[in-house]
């Protein structure tokens, strides 16, 4: 790749109007993750009173987290792709897991990423998935990374009977920034705006809002539409000059607004917020409407990027070449297809741990060492297996004497939570400590010639049975030791 | 190796047990001196003639001190034992090898288990990896057993279950004859199938309690036996089988077999002289810690064919008044598990039906008896045999 010199450097990132002609900093993959578990909003009509309530929101199991959330997103983006060749990793969330700790590390060590990348959370502000990936593309563009893995991911609590409760959605969007992708961007436009209509104070759980009239108007609709205002006289360009306009909104009214302000068509022009189906995602919002439209867009094809919280974000994209899709590639689409519906609100604040729950006196508590998952983190995050290299079989847990040859110490680090499986056994485990009870614990044999042990997540317990197909996923397993742990679980293929 | 060098060289001259239950009231020390004091008494002893000790407990105690503070042992060789599940059986085991070497003429070995004071149900978690092998428990590791072997023999689940469920009112019924068993109740099959689901297949019924209990056999060469006493049995054979482990992650593992237990088996036949174990053991004490455990035991020892534990439930075999009495005074689903007692008391169970002593559940006329205790699960079995025959 030509290096820029610093003064080349100084053009692109002052200039107003770079129209694509710059192609070296762009869009080269896309993924998403909505989690399995769905919500009608009628259950909390019905826990709440209220009238009915149509469509539904994604919710988060209970061992899932925005952590878990951006590696699936990230996964999905990153099949067919080498590994290796990404040398950043920018981690967007409202709703961390940690205050402090990066989350952006342990996606990457999940990811089996390599270890001399540089890894940054953006958090605080529902815009932090479109500052990644601008600041993602303005270092791509400054020679200063060639690959960078830019996830946004998001799991916010609305307090019970509110309308951030109704509203907010869970679910995770990735893009991979690359120099030599095939999305580009044209322009971009930002302000920041000092504004106390949506907040979260630490260590509270739940987002609080302002009097609704004030953060509709005086928030989101006046800065949002400034922002557009002051982006198309600056790019010289009319609403009509996109095919598709990705804007994040609070809400579904909201989002109709500026839609009927600049006549961009709901229906052909404007992207489905997805309000009925997922709910409001945050952070991941505006990225996860973006990789939709990503899906579907042709070559040539304008796409407009607007995003709101604390001020705004613009960025225009164009699409030189159409994406091709993995064959295994996911997506919102394919995210969508595969759901179960929680049944009551009962079930639905165990998930989200908005009531702590009686453990019970049936189990003793869970323990941990930081030491330990220390040690044994190529175990634990990136799934490792060892692979003999006497006599080639694979083994998990990681064993130093080969179980089938006793060589010991010949070995190699085999990743394998890639790889599919059959359920060989299973038991639907009552006595175990699980917030959602059975525990369905699995043999699994995998498709490499090789067994693993483990739970079972996702699952409908009346629909478990041998032979069944699986794969992994990353989740967290329990609080022991003060910190949140994490491993790989088993989950029928979505 | 010379694997019948142990043979009749070791007697048991006396036995002694606490109250097995939920025993809210007595410590760890209290239950370890009742079942000490009765195998002083049945062995006719007192505690100056014991050479040496052995004290078997998984989470009661460290150290020899675990029996020689309330026993008040006067400065002999103490020895802690820990084996999972089988620990009380190896203590034994242990102690007789050093009876056998002739080291010692007579010595005590004691199991105990307090676990009713931890303040939940069920065993203690035996391992701790941060992230994998933890959060499970020991009914989910054996059904995942029970559901494989169905599949392996073609048995629905419901026939399946209704096999389980006669060996848990088999050792029920076992049960009511021991007054010392944590159970002393017989159960109806339907109940024992109708039970709230613990870890599918297996229900409440097919699940052995959580119990307190502390068992003691006094042992001794057996030349002098018969200078103590008239009713003693004589140790034939141990069988103890301990590898990797890791069958719940090795593909090879078929998971409706107990490899570990059929190896067990064979080391104690051989140490004993077995040539056809399903003839020529009266009785036998297998760890039920789960029914399908027992069910899976008997084709592992060589009791019946592999897969045919079904025909031979269903046929009786294994009932008190059947061909071949298993767990004659209730087992660990009856009599209850404390972890480091189980083997012993297992022994205790031989001891006194080889002796004639079992009263209205005495079987008639036995002359060998199979003990198995087994710890881990399927796949990290840890069985240890104990073969034991009478005078």
């Amino acid at each position: 790749m030509k290096q820029l010199s610093s003064a080349q450097i100084q053009v692109i990132s002052d200039s107003p109007l770079n129209k694509g002609e710059d192609s070296m900093s762009t869009i080269k993959s896309i993924g998403a993750y909505i989690p399995f578990h769905s919500l009608k909003l009628e259950v909390l009509a019905k826990a709440w009173g209220g009238g009915s309530q149509i469509g539904e929101k994604s919710v988060a199991n209970f061992d899932e987290d925005t952590i878990t959330m951006a590696l699936e997103a990230s996964r999905d983006c990153l099949k067919g792709i080498d590994k290796g060749s990404i040398d950043r990793l920018y981690f967007a969330s409202s709703s961390t897991p940690y205050n402090e700790k990066q989350s952006a590390s342990i996606v990457a060590a999940a990811l089996g990423l390599k270890k001399d990348i540089l890894t940054i959370d953006f958090t605080n502000s529902i815009r932090a998935g479109t500052n990644a990936l601008q600041v993602a593309i303005d270092t791509v563009r400054s020679g200063s990374a060639k690959n960078i893995l830019v996830t946004a991911s998001d799991c916010r609590l609305g307090a019970p009977g509110s309308d951030n409760e109704r509203i907010f959605g869970d679910g995770a969007a990735a893009l991979l920034v690359s120099n030599d992708g095939v999305i580009s961007l044209e322009d971009n436009y930002n302000h920041t705006n000092e504004i106390i209509d949506q907040w979260r104070v630490s260590n509270q759980p739940y987002v609080q809002s302002w009097e609704d009239r004030f953060v509709k108007t005086e928030g989101y609709q006046a800065n949002v539409k400034q922002a557009i205002t002051s982006f198309l006289k600056q790019n010289k360009s009319t609403s009509q000059d996109f095919n598709k306009v990705v804007i994040y909104a609070p809400d579904q009214r909201s989002h109709l607004g500026i839609c009927r302000t600049f006549k961009f068509d709901p229906k052909t022009q404007a992207q489905d917020p997805m309000f009925s189906r997922i709910g409001n995602t945050g952070v991941a919002s505006c990225l996860m409407m973006f990789v939709a439209a990503l899906e579907d867009a042709a070559t040539n094809d304008r796409i407009l990027l607007v995003n709101y919280g604390d001020g705004c974000d613009i960025l225009s994209f164009r699409v030189n070449n159409k994406l091709k899709l993995d064959k295994e590639y996911k997506g919102i689409k394919g995210n969508l297809e595969s759901k179960v519906y929680i049944s009551n609100y009962e079930q639905y604040i165990q998930m989200r741990k908005i009531i702590d729950m009686e453990g019970g006196r049936s189990r003793p508590p869970m323990v941990s060492s930081a030491v330990a998952v220390y040690r044994d983190r190529k175990m634990i995050y990136q799934l490792t297996a060892s692979k003999c290299t006497s006599c080639g079989r694979a083994f998990y847990p990681p064993q130093r004497i080969c179980l089938y040859c006793q060589a010991i110490d010949e070995y190699e680090d085999l990743m394998i939570s890639d790889k599919k499986g059959k359920v060989f056994t299973y038991c639907k485990d009552q006595l175990a400590g699980t917030v959602d009870p059975p525990l369905i614990v699995c043999v699994v044999n995998l498709e490499n010639n090789m067994r693993v042990f483990g739970q079972m997540t996702d699952r409908d317990p009346d629909k478990i049975e041998a032979d069944m197909e699986v794969d992994f996923t990353f989740r967290w397993i329990h609080g022991a030791g003060g910190f949140h742990n994490y491993f790989w679980k088993f989950r029928p293929l979505r | 190796m010379q694997v019948d060098a142990i043979k009749d060289k070791v007697a048991i001259i006396g036995t002694g047990c606490s109250k097995f239950g939920e025993n809210w009231g007595m410590s760890a020390d209290d239950m370890i001196i009742d079942s000490v004091k009765e195998a002083y008494q049945d062995a006719g002893i007192e505690s100056d003639a014991i050479n040496a000790a052995w004290v078997s407990t998984v989470v009661s105690g460290y150290s020899g001190y675990t029996i020689s503070t309330p026993l008040k042992l006067p400065h002999i060789p103490v020895t802690r034992v820990e084996n999972l599940c089988a620990s009380g059986m190896d203590g034994l085991r242990n102690a007789a090898f050093a009876v056998a070497c002739g080291v010692y003429d007579i010595v005590l070995v004691v199991g105990v288990e307090k676990l009713k004071d931890s303040g939940y149900s069920g065993l203690p978690e035996f391992f701790f990896h941060p992230a994998y092998g933890q959060g499970y428990t020991a009914p989910g590791r054996w059904a995942l057993f029970a559901t494989k072997y169905f599949m392996t023999y073609g048995i629905k689940p419901e026939d399946g279950k209704r096999a389980l469920g006669k060996i848990s009112v088999k050792n029920h019924y076992n049960g009511t004859f021991s007054p010392k068993a944590h159970f002393q109740k017989e159960v109806d099959l339907e109940k024992v199938i109708n039970a709230p689901i613990i870890a599918s297949p297996l229900g409440l019924f097919d699940c052995c309690p959580t119990t307190d209990g502390a068992a003691a056999a006094i042992l001794c060469r057996a030349d002098l036996a018969s200078s103590f006493t008239d009713d003693y049995v004589l140790i034939k054979g141990f069988g103890l089988a301990v590898g990797p482990g890791l069958g719940k992650e090795d593909i090879d593992y078929q998971y409706d077999h107990l490899p570990e237990t059929e190896i067990a088996g064979k080391q104690a036949y051989e140490a004993a002289g077995i040539k056809d174990p399903r003839n020529e053991i009266s009785l036998a004490q297998v760890h039920d810690c789960f029914t399908i455990a027992e069910l899976a035991e008997y084709e592992a020892l060589g009791f019946c064919e592999k897969g045919a534990a079904l025909d031979e439930i269903e046929n009786g075999r294994f009932t008190l008044k059947g061909e071949q009495p298993v767990n004659s005074d209730g087992g660990l689903k009856s009599f209850g598990h404390p972890i480091g007692a189980t083997g012993i008391r297992m022994c205790i169970d031989l001891y006194t039906q080889l002796t004639g002593k079992a009263g209205p559940r005495q079987i008639k006329d036995p002359k060998i008896g199979l003990a198995m205790a087994q710890g881990g699960h399927p796949g990290m079995l840890l069985p240890i045999v104990t073969i034991l025959g009478a005078r």
